[in-house]
């Protein structure tokens, strides 16, 4: 890992240094012209998110920006690797961000589990305090802002944002009712802007290369690159920074190394827990957020969880939905009782008791539970791989109930 | 009762939080749990007395969070991975294992309270799948072989 003489002697913190002599609405102009999309799942325009942020001396103060590193989705690894690898990248992204809403103060909210990547930022932030690229009056600039790290304890519903907020502030971590939107009424009511941690580490190359230059790096409309993962039955899982828009071809065989002996892919969730399984038929497309959509799923983080022919899609959905039920914040009633009934039907398809009917009620679920049904998104997400499943693998859950039980099972419990 | 220790933790935490005393409720329940292992009722009350809040305040957080333990755990606490990656690659050969070799049953502490078996969601190491967190440290492309070594080594 890089540490700051190293980094700056890469070229670190110029992106700094040029936004700094910048105002906060070029800083943002900068963004909104380089295509960057936030990486935290939803591919919300970076630049037009900071653009809802009051600036300027009518401006209630103080105002935050809030790194979100609670990365708790099933499958996802990325954030991880960015914080171990080179903390002193999202500490710059984070600067730079701060200076573009003229936020005072920066948390960076990481889960418990990452005590490696936190002892890591905490060194960094000390190393750029010294340095004065934090603190008080930054390089002469004129702009101040300290940044602490906040040790989460284990809970994925504080990813959502407002759940976050609330878990900041000591309470209870359920979502909060939208709008507002935290960019006007954040933390502590106070104008606040939720950014992954990715997101923030593409900051610092847009604003020292410039917007034409990160548009120029995507293989698609979405400026950038992006850090694609792996894991399941390939032969090298892992993460790769690539080009935005690189097909998933490209990064199951070239970095992934295909499967592992003795593997066929049967399906695969393109970014995480919370998207629609995509089948080997999709292996050509482009791993951008408007062509996954387009294919009926979400980019979402980009890390990819591959199915293969030896695992039971149906057993595999017990472990997706039982995360999703064991991790509802229990505020909503659809979501709550939902989640479980969802499990229950799940166990007893595996274990032989599920009927006919049984199916029809599954996918009855992935509509009663869907978008505009729950108080947060968490929900939604959860059916997103069972709505998929139901429709790619209809016959595994067929034979669930014809043959009494799960045809994979032998090979399950070795 | 708090240690002087422990009640000069947490006021170092609230400091730091500047004039948001509630805001250091998860670290000031972490710092009792560091020295006790887990939470009890008495220290749930006194940490609230530090800053100022309910005790059903402090709970409603305490019992929200999956690693604040309210309940006694045993010497050594050992959260297993059960999420989509590991699942697929060996979640299952490791929980036998766990119990056929260690007599480690989900969501129980063994008789000698050396270890408590607790299932986990996705660790954010699934690149190293199947993984684990064993007292606050991630375990990563677990084997049973492995798991033994590592084991052995938590009396
Ligand atoms: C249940 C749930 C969990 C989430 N978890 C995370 C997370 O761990 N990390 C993250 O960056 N975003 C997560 N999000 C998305 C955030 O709410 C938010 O959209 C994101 O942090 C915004 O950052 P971005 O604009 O930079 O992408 C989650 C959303 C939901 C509904
Ligand atoms: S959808 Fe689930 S996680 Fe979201 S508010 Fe409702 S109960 Fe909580
Ligand atoms: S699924 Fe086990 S560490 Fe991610």
């Amino acid at each position: 890992m890089p540490d700051l003489r190293e980094y700056a002697g890469a070229g670190g913190y110029a992106g700094l240094r040029a936004a700094l002599k910048m105002t906060p609405t070029e800083v943002q102009g900068m963004v909104k012209a380089a295509n960057l999309r936030g990486r935290g799942g939803a591919g919300f325009p970076t630049g037009v998110k900071w653009g809802a942020v009051p600036l300027g001396p009518a401006a209630r103060r103080p105002k935050y920006l809030v790194v979100n590193a609670d990365e708790m989705e099933p499958g996802v690894m990325k954030d991880r690797l960015l914080m171990e690898g080179n903390p002193h990248q999202l500490i710059e992204g984070i600067i730079i961000a701060a200076h573009a809403i003229e936020a005072e103060h920066a948390f960076i909210f990481i889960r418990l589990a990452y005590r490696e990547a936190a002892e890591r930022l905490r060194r960094a932030i000390a190393e750029a305090t010294a340095h004065g690229y934090l603190g008080e009056n930054i390089l002469g600039s004129g702009f101040s802002l300290d940044i602490r790290v906040h040790r989460s304890a284990g809970r994925y519903i504080c990813g959502e944002e407002t759940a976050l907020l609330n878990a900041l502030e000591g309470k209870r971590p359920i979502p909060r009712a939208k709008p507002p939107f935290p960019q006007t009424v954040g933390l502590w009511g106070q104008p606040t802007v939720v950014n992954n941690v990715e997101t923030l580490c593409n900051v610092p190359h847009i604003l020292r290369n410039g917007p034409e230059w990160f548009r120029g790096l995507s293989r698609s409309a979405d400026g950038g690159t992006k850090l694609y993962g792996a894991s399941g039955r390939v032969r090298r899982p892992g993460a790769w920074e690539l080009p935005m828009g690189t097909p998933l071809r490209e990064i199951l065989e070239a970095h992934a190394g295909g499967m592992e002996e003795g593997y066929q892919l049967r399906g695969l969730l393109p970014g995480g827990a919370s998207t629609d399984f995509l089948t080997p038929a999709h292996l050509d497309l482009p791993m951008d957020f408007a062509s996954v959509m387009g294919a009926g799923s979400r980019l979402g983080t980009g890390t990819i969880v591959v199915l293969d022919d030896r695992t039971c899609p149906v057993s595999l959905l017990i472990s997706l939905e039982q995360f999703f039920a064991r991790e509802s914040c229990g505020w909503c009633t659809p979501c709550r009782e939902g989640l479980p009934w969802v499990v229950r039907l799940l166990r007893a398809l595996e274990d032989g008791d599920g009927r006919q009917e049984d199916i029809a009620r599954l996918e009855e679920h992935t509509r009663l539970l869907g978008p505009g049904r729950t108080f947060c998104a968490l929900a939604p997400g959860a059916m997103e791989p069972l709505q998929s499943a139901l429709h790619y693998f209809r016959e595994d859950f067929t034979r669930h109930v014809t043959e009494r039980g799960c045809p994979w099972r032998k090979e399950l419990v070795v | 009762m708090l240690t002087e220790q422990e009640r000069h933790e947490i006021d170092e935490e609230v400091a730091a939080v500047r004039g948001h005393a509630r805001a250091a409720v998860v670290e000031a329940l972490k710092v009792v749990q560091r020295r006790r292992g887990w939470v009890s009722d008495d220290d749930l009350r006194d940490v609230a007395a530090c800053l100022g809040m309910t005790p059903a305040e402090v709970d409603a957080v305490a019992t929200f969070y999956n690693k604040i333990f309210r309940r006694r755990v045993g010497r050594h606490v050992l959260l297993i991975c059960d999420s989509v990656s590991c699942w697929i690659v060996g979640y299952h050969a490791l929980l036998e294992h766990l119990r056929a070799r260690w007599g480690l049953e989900l969501g129980a502490t063994t008789a000698d309270d050396r270890f408590t078996l607790l299932p986990v969601a996705c660790l954010g190491l699934c690149e190293q799948a199947p993984a684990m967190l064993l007292d606050g440290e991630l375990y990563g492309n677990l084997t049973p072989a492995r798991l033994d070594a590592i084991l052995a080594t938590h009396e």
